[in-house]
């Protein structure tokens, strides 16, 4: 390199510094993350466990993040060592609980939203003396495996409650967006609406690819004028869906079921009506202590019958309670 | 003199034999071979119930779900064809069952039988459709991919008024067929699931016709240079038509399997990407992507060290979310391995 260039090269190199430094952000950003959420207090004085929570998640799910996060702040004040291992797919995931009775853990918190794959091992779980709680999924199957019990929101009654707030809201029309294919609990959210509500029509998007999720909406509400309202069954799915609104011009209303920071922000703005909850932090959190509590007390929680986390109305009312939570990935 | 036979004259050197080493080196499923080793002994000493002997039929059947299919995939990939099909074929194959013998209220053969039927005539489908059109295996399957995608859910919507079959395990002959698809028995100690023993079946008959009979001539050579086969009399298009049947039988297969092992339900948006899988284990186990060289062993041998790595994975108590990374890195190193096993046999 000649003079000339080296000098060229240090005096963008020093202005590149220059702008990165002044380009620091006042707002936002990493710098505003609170440290990690839940009981950083004690742990437990019980003896260490090992404690399996398998789901149905597919990567990178921020629902299941949170379930996942709520399980390790029971782990951790519990003295246990979680083991998260998830599968879509109904075989693998049965064969993950195999692999968890493989490794002698003390307790396994499985979903059974793919019910005739995974009860079987949920069974030999339970035959091998491993307690099992369930979680999220399989309401209406999880008492014949003889699980300790069942944290989760019934998704009929969630869709039967929505069905009655939108009857009050006023609305005409409602199409539910199924984001899942092959999904009882979606199918069960979408079938409550319908129970109370009665004109509901259904609409299958896959929930994996999001500009296709905004294109199908967009064209669903271009054709059909008369949808007033629009049910989506995730927060990532209720703001494609107010994209999609936009898009086709529409004066339809987007309702959603689950929490995530951003559905924060627009229930405070109003784009989205409302949020059902079913706290999946709840869901975790309950599923690792209620083993804990059976490991070491004997205790078992909702008297043989499921114990409920949801469903809680999320609306303009009651959103500055739940926004801290929700900015700590928790709610 | 009427025996003056002798002995032959000292061969000729383009045929002299090769060393037994260079021989072995030149096998396609060698380096799949090398590569499960390397992940048992890494898994071993990294995942203490890895080393539990009893926890090996697990591994093996979730090596097995993947390696029913790799079978007759890697066939296919010899051949010079590859199927985005299959994945979906066989939810398709368990869902036609389900629902056949639920809607006419039959004995479940019935239903096993037409679902057959179905999947062979969807293999049969692909493959004229192919010789017919000459378009790529990629752009057909692909179609019949989503075409496959579509039919599971909407009849199955159709059918029984939700996304899941209903179930038929309490209909007349669950219990023979769930012996026969899906029952499992102890071994020492070991849970053997009956599809493990299949899977050994699978691959030794069909490595057998690979590398013993004219078939197998046939495969590698419309899968070399299909114009050249054709030249010298080889039933091309019949071979490919065949090795689409193939693909339908042991969708068929694994379609049974999973239906008659989730207690006679089929959910109907499955399968999806699981045509990927096939394709690694075979890639791993050796065959090309061009078509004429590989393994039915070797797929079977990358079915495995998915199953080892799946597993593995969980056993160690690491966090899922690396797993797809790992599967990735792992098929590029055993893609790269035999690359270089295979140049370096080739040199000598």
């Amino acid at each position: 390199m000649v003079r000339w260039q080296k000098k060229a090269v240090a005096a963008v190199a020093a202005v590149a510094l220059a702008a990165a430094l002044a380009a620091c952000s006042s707002s936002g950003g990493k710098q505003k993350e609170q440290s990690s959420s839940g009981s950083g207090g004690n742990v437990a004085d019980t003896p260490r466990m090992k404690v399996a929570l398998i789901t149905h998640s597919g990567p990178g799910d921020t629902f299941w993040d949170i379930v996942r996060r709520g399980a390790e702040a029971a782990a951790k004040k519990d003295n246990i060592e979680l083991q998260y291992s998830a599968d879509p797919d109904g075989a693998a995931q049965a064969n993950l609980v195999q692999t968890a009775i493989d490794s002698k853990v003390d307790g396994i918190a499985v979903t059974l939203n793919k019910p005739d794959a995974v009860i079987p091992n949920v069974k030999k779980a339970i035959a091998a003396g491993i307690p099992v709680t369930i979680l999220n999924g399989g309401l209406d199957r999880w008492k014949t495996t003889g699980a300790l019990g069942y944290f989760g929101q019934d998704e009929r009654i969630a869709g039967q409650a929505t069905g009655e707030k939108l009857k009050q809201l006023g609305a005409k029309k409602v199409i539910c967006v199924i984001h899942e294919q092959g999904n009882v609990s979606l199918e069960a959210r979408c079938q409550g609406i319908k129970d109370k509500f009665g004109n509901v029509e259904n609409v299958n998007v896959n929930g994996t690819d999001q500009p296709g999720t905004q294109a199908t909406l967009t064209s669903k509400l271009q054709a059909d004028k008369t949808a007033d309202y629009v049910v989506a069954l995730n927060a990532g799915i209720a703001l494609t869906a107010v994209q999609a609104v936009k898009d086709a011009g529409s004066s339809a209303k987007v309702a959603s079921f689950d929490m995530s920071k951003e559905m924060v922000k627009a229930v405070q703005d109003g784009t989205v009506q409302f949020a059902v909850d079913q706290q999946p932090y709840l869901q975790g959190y309950l599923a690792i202590d209620a083993i804990w509590l059976y490991k070491t007390n004997g205790d078992t929680i909702g008297g043989g019958d499921a114990t409920l986390t949801g469903p809680a109305f999320i609306d303009k009312s009651n959103i500055a309670a739940v926004q801290k939570y929700a900015e700590a990935g928790t709610r | 003199m009427a025996s003056t036979i002798t002995s032959p004259a000292s061969a000729d050197d383009r045929v002299s034999a090769r060393s037994l080493g260079a021989r072995l080196l030149s096998r396609p499923e060698i380096g799949s071979l090398v590569g499960a080793a390397v992940i048992l002994v890494f898994f071993l000493i990294a995942a203490p119930p890895f080393r539990n002997i009893d926890n090996t039929g697990t591994i093996l059947y979730q090596a097995a779900l993947i390696g029913v299919m790799a079978v007759p995939v890697s066939l296919l990939m010899i051949g010079g064809e590859f199927d985005l099909s299959a994945g979906v074929a066989v939810t398709t194959s368990g869902l036609t069952a389900g629902i056949f013998s639920y809607q006419f209220s039959m004995n479940v053969w019935v239903g096993v039988l037409v679902a057959l039927v179905f999947s062979l005539a969807i293999g049969a489908f692909n493959g004229w459709l192919l010789m017919r059109t000459g378009l790529p295996s990629f752009l057909v399957t692909l179609g019949t991919f989503f075409i496959l995608q579509g039919l599971n859910i909407a009849v199955t919507r159709i059918t029984s008024g939700a996304v899941a079959s209903n179930s038929i395990s309490d209909m007349d002959g669950f219990g023979a067929a769930k012996a026969i698809f899906a029952s499992e028995f102890k071994l020492g100690g070991i849970t053997v699931k009956i599809i493990i023993v299949w899977w050994i079946v699978f691959v030794a008959i069909a490595a057998w016709v690979l590398l013993k009979t004219q078939i197998g001539n046939w495969i590698f050579a419309a899968g070399g240079d299909a114009a050249a086969a054709r030249a010298v009399g080889v039933p091309v298009k019949k071979v490919k038509i065949g090795l689409f049947m193939a693909v339908g039988f042991f969708a068929w297969f694994t379609g049974m399997q999973l239906l008659f092992n989730s207690n006679g339900v089929v959910q109907s948006g499955e399968g999806v990407g699981k045509e990927f899988l096939y394709i690694i284990a075979a890639v791993v186990g050796g065959c090309l992507l061009t078509g004429g060289y590989g393994s039915v062993v070797g797929a079977a041998v990358g079915a495995l060290i998915f199953g080892m790595v799946q597993l593995g994975v969980v056993y160690a108590g690491w966090n899922p979310d690396w797993f797809k990374a790992f599967l990735g890195a792992m098929l590029l190193l055993a893609t790269i391995v035999n690359l270089v096993v295979k140049k370096r046999a080739e040199a000598r």
